[in-house]
């Protein structure tokens, strides 16, 4: 990704590459083809549609894990991990 | 550990209490039974099992299970499986509990009532424990339970788990009869797949906590400031790597008065009763056996205490998740994840928690590596071993007017066990690990002060397990090696010692042929042997071959010097390099037995654990010898 402007505006954005301490909202989980039983263990730890997310922390080196603040729990999710969580933007979010 | 199970306390209805992990769940336990615990294993799984019992206001005598915490009842973990069969009556040989309590934290409603509705699918009777109102209320978030308890429909109280008496509205709750009745209407999920209504309860909760006015979300600032620290790119790692040296610090300053003195006391009881005692087969069982046995063993208690007191207050704290965050990257690259780092903490005291805390590592290959790993951190069990050799052998002597070369030398063999755990963890992720998808979801929980009471009952329950070792296994061999060096008695005329007469004297001359190339005499291949149940027995065994060898009382004394006159540098540095690798805990093969479910690993681990052993122990010895540490 990243060749096409456009489909950046377009593309949703998933929890691995939120801004740091901002603030969004889940829109939904997509599990990888190689471990799908990570939806329903994602929406267990409260990933879960409306629900508000903001990645707190990268780990070192590499980026990988992250620290992720989802509710009021703090978790440390793999890149992997967090690419499933599809975020909306706080706008949607308020529309809904 | 303990594997008697099931039903340890007779009679009376049974309580569980179920919540997320790091919800005060265990604290709350606690504080309803105290003392009036037992710790043991679940039937057929290393999943820890505690139960307690109290009475409630009324006198009315309750029995309560501590079910593992979860945050659904969609088990990802062996742990979780527990709490998911125990709940659903499939537990073998445990009776499906007639009363659940959810433990409710109170500053995170969001996530504990999802599982409060889970739970109330069920159909069994169901109270809310609104556990921590104390912190928030310091966050300024005041639940109204009589307002949840219309919106639940079921009775919620209000309970503070870290302070005495926080159990009380819980107590008097349970003494309402009809509380405990089965209601009919809803049945849902039993017998079927769990209901999956992960998304309609979240809705659910939404609404209910709009409706109480609990909708904003406070998170815990002093955690945020925290882990802006802690989890520092550059800090972070550096204030990980000073805590584990504070600890390791710690074990070995700390314990040496308290050492010193459990020391002086076996020998004390020793001499005393040596003296009380008329000369004979009995007076040589009780002083040579059992008080020198026993008393080399109970030596290490008070590291164990220290080590076990550390990984307590740290977990308590919530900054062990912290740790295995900070060292998830390292472990990735020999295919491991941040959550082996627990267990293998823990296996620095003894592999035995270390190998049943891997439960909590989901994924299967990664728990059984880190299963075969844990062997090889540097269990206390070795230091005795490690202080009597090093004492003997290596001069006391600084190193650039700041390093003492024992301690150094006894640092280079904890990092060589590290060393080789990273090697092996290594080839098996050549060998295993090709394109693993490794689950982390690691939750990473508010920050609280430990208290007394969680950490020492926590530290209770070790010095327990560790004790009923003492009393138990390493008695029984000490007592039984005994036997085989005292008996046949020495043929009348006979020179030397009369051990070299006796069933083991016998046995370790045989065994020497096989340890002869690793530089072993026969008094180190019989002490081998018992050391094979636990390895600190050997320094025992060493002990009580040595002082049947002589005349005297005081092995403990004599023996550094003894040693030190009768073997070479070389044959001491081997001995050294073998218990870096030696599989020799009959208790930890007989725990990976259970943890894996059958006896392939146990006998894989004994195998590549003895074949290191044997070729690190050559390898030393040969250049030791070359380099002229023959004499």
């Amino acid at each position: 990704m990243g060749i096409h402007v456009l489909s950046l505006v377009t593309e949703p954005m998933s929890l691995a590459d939120a801004v740091l301490g901002e603030i969004f909202f889940v829109s939904h989980v997509v599990a990888p083809p190689g471990a799908p039983e990570w939806a329903q263990q994602l929406a267990d730890i409260g990933f879960i549609a409306g629900e508000r997310v903001a990645l707190m922390a990268r780990g070192v080196p590499g980026g990988d894990p992250l620290v992720v603040r989802v509710g009021l729990s703090t978790f440390a999710l793999r890149l992997a991990e967090a690419a499933c969580v599809h975020l909306a933007s706080p706008d949607t979010e308020t529309a809904r | 550990m303990n594997e008697a199970v099931i039903h340890l306390y007779r009679g009376g209805p049974l309580l569980a209490l179920v919540g997320n992990p790091n919800c005060g769940k265990t604290a709350l336990f606690n504080l309803l039974t105290g003392s009036r615990q037992k710790v043991a294993n679940y039937a057929g799984v290393t999943v820890e099992r505690k139960e307690g019992k109290f009475t409630t206001p009324a006198g009315k005598a309750l029995r309560v299970l501590d079910l593992p915490g979860t945050y659904s009842l969609h088990p990802r973990s062996p742990d979780e499986r527990v709490t998911h069969d125990v709940l659903y009556g499939r537990a073998i040989g445990e009776r499906r509990p007639d009363l659940v309590v959810c433990v409710v934290d109170a500053t995170n409603l969001r996530r504990s009532l999802r599982l409060v509705l889970a739970v109330k699918r069920l159909g069994l009777p169901c109270v809310v424990a609104l556990n921590m109102v104390d912190l928030a209320q310091a966050r300024g978030v005041t639940v109204d339970a009589e307002a949840l308890t219309r919106e639940l429909g079921v009775p919620v109280v209000h309970t503070v788990g870290v302070e005495g008496g926080g159990d009380a509205a819980l107590r008097a709750l349970l003494d309402e009869t009809a509380l405990w009745r089965r209601s009919s209407s809803v049945v849902a999920g039993i017998g079927g797949p769990p209901v999956h209504a992960t998304g309609a309860d979240h809705e659910a909760v939404r609404g209910i906590l709009q409706r109480l006015g609990l909708d904003e979300l406070i998170p815990h600032a002093l955690s945020d400031r925290i882990d802006r620290v802690v989890l520092h790119p550059v800090i972070g790692p550096l204030l990980l790597a000073a805590v584990l040296f504070l600890i390791f610090q710690a074990v070995f300053a700390w314990a040496s008065a308290p050492m010193d003195a459990i020391k002086a006391a076996t020998e004390w009881l020793g001499a005393t009763i040596g003296a009380i005692l008329p000369d004979g087969w009995f007076k040589s069982l009780l002083v040579d056996g059992v008080i020198a046995g026993a008393g080399g063993v109970v030596v290490f208690l008070p590291q164990i205490v220290i080590l076990f007191f550390f990984i307590l207050v740290l977990e308590e704290s919530g900054y062990l998740p912290r740790a295995a965050f900070l060292l998830d990257r390292l472990m990735g690259g020999v295919g491991l994840s941040g959550r082996s780092f627990i267990p293998l903490l823990s296996s620095f005291a003894c592999a035995i928690p270390g190998i049943m805390a891997s439960r909590s590592i989901a994924n299967p290959r990664d728990r059984l590596v880190t299963i075969m790993i844990a062997p090889l951190m540097t269990c206390s069990a070795r230091l005795p071993v490690y202080a009597l050799l090093i004492g003997a052998f290596i001069p006391r002597r600084d190193l650039w007017g700041m390093l003492e070369l024992q301690g150094l030398v006894l640092f280079g063999l904890y990092v060589a066990g590290i060393a080789g755990a990273l090697a092996v963890a290594w080839i098996l992720k050549r060998l295993t690990a090709r394109a693993q998808v490794r689950t982390l979801m690691m939750e990473l929980p508010s920050y609280h002060l430990p208290t007394l009471r969680n950490v020492g009952i926590g530290l209770w329950q070790r010095v327990a397990i560790f004790m009923k070792r003492v009393g138990g296994v390493i008695l029984v061999l000490t007592i039984l090696l005994w036997f085989l060096a005292s008996f046949p008695a020495p043929p009348m005329g006979a020179t030397g010692p009369a051990i070299e007469h006796s069933i083991a004297g016998i046995l370790g001359r045989a065994l020497a042929v096989v340890f002869a190339p690793i530089g072993f005499n026969w008094q180190i291949s019989i002490a081998l042997v018992p050391g094979l149940a636990a390895r600190e027995v050997a320094v025992s065994a060493l002990g009580t071959v040595y002082a049947l060898s002589a005349t005297g009382n005081d092995t403990a004394q004599a023996l550094a010097p003894l040693i030190a006159q009768d073997w070479s540098l070389a044959t001491a540095l081997s001995l050294l390099a073998w218990y870096v690798f030696a599989p020799q805990c009959l208790s930890t093969l007989a725990t990976v037995k259970r943890e894996t479910g059958g006896w392939t690993m146990p006998f894989v681990m004994a195998g590549y654990l003895f074949a290191l052993a044997y070729l690190a122990s050559f390898v030393t010895f040969r250049v030791a010898w070359a380099l002229g540490a023959a004499g």
